[in-house]
C-alpha cells in the first residue's frame, strides 16, 4: 500500500514541477469559482500564487488596491456565517469594490421567492460578482447557469467550500513549502462537510495523501472511489500525519443519531493534549472555525504552538482577494 | 345505423390472443368486430400498411395532478397527452390535493375524464386517509365507485401493522394493493441515489435499502395474506432478486418499471439538473442491467411512465428543494423502444404485451386485447418513424422531461378509444 503511494507521489512531484514551469504563461479562464473538483492542479497553484501577491496589501498602511474599483460584489448568504462573510466583504473592499450584504434566513421554497428570482433581481441592479452561501449542494452551480455575473461559491450544502479549501492548502504550502508527499488527516463529520470535500480535492491534486478520520456514521458512501483513505481511529492516525484538520461538529446538520454522546465523540475523535503528545512535533493543527472548544479540540491545542487556526483566517483574506480578482478579470476578458 | 371502422393491412399484434400477423381489424361501434382478412367495405377505412396495430396501450401509473395542482396538469391535459402517446387507458395515482380517499373523489376523476373525452382514466384510491399511513381509507366504497386498486404512492405505508391490516381488509374486494416501496428510515431526506455521486455532489442519498427493505417486508405480508400486491416502479437489482423469489413462490405479486430507470443513471444528476430528480432515484448502470435482464426473463409485469408533471418554476429550485418527478408520458413508447427493442431485450410482441395485456390484468380490467367483442381500444404505431423528442410540442402542461432533443424511433399514428379516433398524428 505505502509503496503504491510512494510511486504515485513521485509521479505527482514531476507533474507538479512541470506545471509550475508552465504556470508562468498560464492564463486564468474561469468567471466562476464553484468548486475545486473541476479545477486542475495548475489552476489551483495559479490562484495560490496570485494570493501571495495580495498578501502584502493587508500589511500596508493603506490597505487598498484598485482592481475592482467600480465593481459591485454581493454577499448573498442563505446560511449563518461570520468569518467567511466578513472575509469576503473585507477582501472585496480591499480591492475597492462596493459590497452589498444580502441575507436570507428562510429557504427559498418557504420564502416564496426562488433563488433564481432573487438572483435575477440582484442582477437587475447591475452587480458584477455574487458570493453565495446556501444550504443546498449545487446552489452556486444553479446560479451560475442562470445569471451573467460571476459566481463564487462560499459554501453550498455539504458539496464544496472552495475558498476554504484554497486557504487551507495556501496555509500548508506557506508553512511546509509544498503539499507533495504530506500526509493529512481530516477529522470529524466528513459526510456533512463541504470543507472536507474541497480540502480533499485541493490537497490530493497538489500531491498530498488525505486520510478521512471519523466514525463510520459520519462517513459518506462509496469513499472507495475517492482519492482518500479512511480510518476510524484517530489514535492510529495521529502519529503518522504532518497536518491535521479538525472539522467542526455541525450540530445543525447532524441527522439521526450518528454518535451516542458528545462525550463519547470527544473520547475517540477529540484532539486532546494527550493525543498531541504522540503527534509529530511539527504537526500543523488546522480548524475551519468556529471551534467547539473542548469538543473536537481542547483549548490548549487550539491555542498551542502547532495551531495555525488564526493564520488560516489571515490567509483566507488573501485567497479571497485572489479569487475575486481572477473571476473579475476572466469576465472582463470575455467582454 | 352502426358506425364501421376498418383498419387494413397493418401488422396486428395482440399478444393476449397470440396474434402477430398482417391482417385487418374491423370495428363496429365501440367493439372489435373482426380480426383477420376483412373483404367487405366499411364506412371508414384506415390504411395501416407498414404500421403496427396493437391493443390500446395502458399506463397504470400516471399523475394528472387534479384536483389540487391544476397548473401542472389536469385530467384534460393529461388525457390529451395520453392519447397522443397511444395510451387508451391510464391509471391516476391518488396523491392529489386532497388525496383520492373516498367514493366522491373517485367519481370526480371519472367525471373529469368523461368531460375530457380522450382516454379512459382509471384511478387508484389511497390505502390510508390523507395517505398518512395511520387509518385505512374507505377502500370498499372506492372500489364500488370504480377504483382499480389502492396505494399511498408518493410514499410507502411505513407501519407494518397498518400495511398488514390494509392487505387483510383488501381481501374482501379482490383489488390490487400497490406500494411505493420506500422505508423512510433508510431514505431519510435523500434526494438522489446514495453512492459516489451523492457523495461528491454533497447531496443526501436514498439508500437502495429503502426500497428493498419495504419490498421484503411486504413480501412477508403477502405470504401471510395472499392478497394481490403490485410493487410500483422498482429500481434496484436487490428488488429484482426479491421479485424473482416471490414469483418462484407463486405469490400474487406483480411489479412495474419506468423508462427512466432503464435509460438514465445517477450520473445524470452530476450537473444538478432537477429534471433528473425523481423518486425512486436514478440508480447505477448495474441496476439498469439487472432490470433489463429481469424484463427479458419475464419478471416484470408492466411498463409504466410514472408521468409526474411539475412546474418549471419548481424545477428551477435547488436540487435539494425541487420536487421529484419526470414527465414522460408523451415519449414513453419511443423510450421503451430505445431501452428494450433496440438492444434486443424484447421484440414488439413482448413490448406490446407489457404495455397492454399484462397491465390490464394487474388492475383487473377487461382490456388490453383485440379480442372480438372487446371494447375497441386500438393504437396504430409507425415503428420506423425517426424524430427528435421536443418537449415544447407536448400536450401535457409540464415540460420537466430530460429527454428533450433525444433522437428516437417509433411514433403513434392513431389512437382509437371505444371505436372513436381520438388522436391522429
Amino acid at each position: 500500500m505505502s509503496k503504491r503511494i510512494d510511486s504515485f507521489t513521485h509521479k505527482r512531484i514531476h507533474e507538479i514541477m512541470a506545471l509550475k514551469r508552465k504556470s508562468k504563461q498560464f492564463k486564468w479562464q474561469r468567471k466562476h469559482l464553484l468548486g475545486l473538483r473541476e479545477l486542475s492542479a495548475e489552476e489551483i497553484i495559479y490562484i495560490l500564487d496570485t494570493a501571495k501577491g495580495f498578501e502584502q496589501i493587508s500589511t500596508r498602511s493603506v490597505k487598498k488596491a484598485p482592481p475592482l474599483r467600480g465593481k459591485v460584489v454581493v454577499n448573498l448568504f442563505f446560511e449563518d456565517s461570520t468569518r467567511t462573510r466578513n472575509s469576503f466583504a473585507l477582501a472585496a473592499s480591499r480591492l475597492s469594490a462596493d459590497v452589498i450584504e444580502f441575507t436570507e434566513k428562510a429557504s427559498s421554497v418557504s420564502k416564496g421567492e426562488t433563488l433564481l428570482d432573487t438572483a435575477r433581481n440582484l442582477e437587475a441592479m447591475g452587480i458584477d460578482i455574487v458570493v453565495i452561501r446556501h444550504g443546498a449542494g449545487g446552489a452556486s452551480k444553479l446560479l451560475s447557469r442562470n445569471i451573467n455575473a460571476c459566481v463564487i461559491n462560499a459554501g453550498d450544502g455539504f458539496c464544496e467550500h472552495p475558498t476554504q479549501g484554497l486557504l487551507d492548502v495556501y496555509t500548508i504550502r506557506k508553512i511546509k513549502g509544498t503539499l507533495e508527499g504530506l500526509k493529512i488527516a481530516i477529522v470529524g463529520d466528513i459526510a456533512h462537510s463541504r470543507v472536507a470535500r474541497s480540502d480533499m480535492w485541493a490537497m490530493t491534486k497538489l500531491g498530498a495523501e488525505v486520510i478521512f478520520v471519523g466514525p463510520p456514521t459520519l462517513m459518506p458512501t462509496q469513499l472507495s472511489r475517492l482519492p482518500v483513505s479512511v480510518s476510524y481511529s484517530l489514535d492510529e492516525v495521529i502519529e503518522k500525519v504532518d497536518v491535521i484538520n479538525m472539522l467542526r461538529i455541525q450540530f445543525e446538520r447532524l441527522g439521526g443519531n450518528p454518535f451516542p454522546s458528545v462525550r463519547e465523540y470527544s473520547h475517540y475523535f477529540g484532539l486532546t493534549v494527550e493525543r498531541m503528545k504522540r503527534a509529530k512535533p511539527d504537526i500543523m493543527v488546522m480548524h475551519p472555525g468556529p471551534i467547539n472548544r473542548g469538543l473536537e479540540m481542547e483549548s490548549e491545542v487550539a491555542d498551542g504552538q502547532n495551531s495555525v487556526i488564526l493564520e488560516q483566517v489571515t490567509n483566507g483574506l488573501a485567497v479571497r482577494m485572489a479569487v475575486l480578482f481572477l473571476v473579475n478579470q476572466a469576465a472582463a476578458q470575455r467582454h | 345505423m352502426n358506425s364501421e371502422l376498418l383498419i387494413k393491412n397493418g401488422r396486428v399484434i395482440d399478444p393476449a390472443n397470440g396474434i402477430d400477423k398482417e391482417c385487418d381489424v374491423l370495428i363496429i361501434d365501440d367493439k372489435i368486430a373482426d380480426v383477420g382478412k376483412v373483404e367487405k367495405p366499411a364506412q371508414k377505412v384506415i390504411d395501416a400498411a407498414g404500421k403496427l396495430v396493437t391493443p390500446g396501450l395502458i399506463d397504470i401509473h400516471v399523475h394528472f395532478r387534479e384536483p389540487g395542482d391544476e397548473e401542472e396538469e389536469t385530467i384534460a391535459s393529461g388525457s390529451a397527452a395520453a392519447v397522443a402517446a397511444g395510451f387508451t387507458s391510464v391509471v391516476c395515482m391518488p396523491n392529489t390535493k386532497p388525496p383520492i380517499e373516498n367514493e366522491t373523489d373517485v367519481e370526480y376523476i371519472h367525471r373529469k375524464a368523461r368531460q375530457a373525452r380522450k382516454t379512459h382514466v382509471y384511478v387508484m384510491g389511497a390505502i390510508t386517509k390523507q395517505r398518512a399511513g395511520v387509518e385505512l381509507a374507505e377502500m370498499g366504497l372506492m372500489a364500488e365507485a370504480g377504483a382499480v386498486g389502492f396505494t399511498d404512492d408518493g410514499g410507502g405505508v411505513q407501519d407494518p401493522g397498518v400495511m398488514l391490516q390494509a392487505l387483510k381488509y383488501a381481501d374482501m374486494f379482490d383489488v390490487v394493493v400497490a406500494q411505493h416501496c420506500q422505508a423512510d428510515g433508510f431514505a431519510g431526506n435523500g434526494v438522489m441515489n446514495s453512492g459516489y455521486y451523492s457523495t461528491i455532489l454533497g447531496l443526501p442519498g436514498i439508500d437502495p435499502l429503502a426500497e428493498e427493505a419495504m419490498l421484503w417486508r411486504d413480501v412477508q405480508l403477502v405470504k401471510k395474506t395472499n392478497v394481490r400486491y403490485h410493487a410500483l416502479h422498482i429500481s434496484t437489482a436487490g428488488s429484482v432478486e426479491l421479485i424473482r423469489a416471490a414469483k418462484k413462490d407463486s405469490l400474487p405479486i406483480t411489479c412495474e418499471v419506468t423508462p427512466h430507470h432503464l435509460l438514465l443513471t445517477e450520473e445524470c444528476c452530476a450537473e444538478y439538473d432537477t429534471n433528473y430528480k425523481v423518486n425512486p432515484p436514478l440508480r447505477s448502470a448495474k441496476d439498469i442491467e439487472v432490470l433489463k435482464e429481469a424484463i427479458a426473463e419475464g419478471l416484470i409485469d408492466a411498463l409504466v411512465t410514472d408521468h409526474a408533471p411539475h412546474l418549471q418554476s419548481e424545477k428551477e429550485l435547488e436540487f435539494l428543494a425541487a420536487p421529484f418527478g419526470i414527465a414522460s408520458l408523451e415519449c414513453a413508447l419511443a423510450l421503451y423502444v430505445k431501452a428494450l427493442i433496440e438492444p434486443g431485450i424484447l421484440d414488439w410482441v413482448g413490448l406490446v404485451r407489457l404495455m397492454t395485456e399484462k397491465p390490464a390484468k394487474i388492475i383487473g380490467v377487461d382490456k388490453g386485447t383485440l379480442g372480438v367483442g372487446k371494447q375497441a381500444d386500438v393504437t396504430i404505431i409507425d415503428p420506423n418513424a425517426e424524430y427528435e423528442i421536443d418537449v415544447n410540442k407536448f400536450r401535457s402542461k409540464s415540460r420537466n422531461c430530460p429527454y428533450h432533443g433525444w433522437k428516437v424511433k417509433a411514433k403513434v399514428e392513431k389512437t382509437i378509444v371505444g371505436g372513436e379516433i381520438r388522436f391522429e398524428a
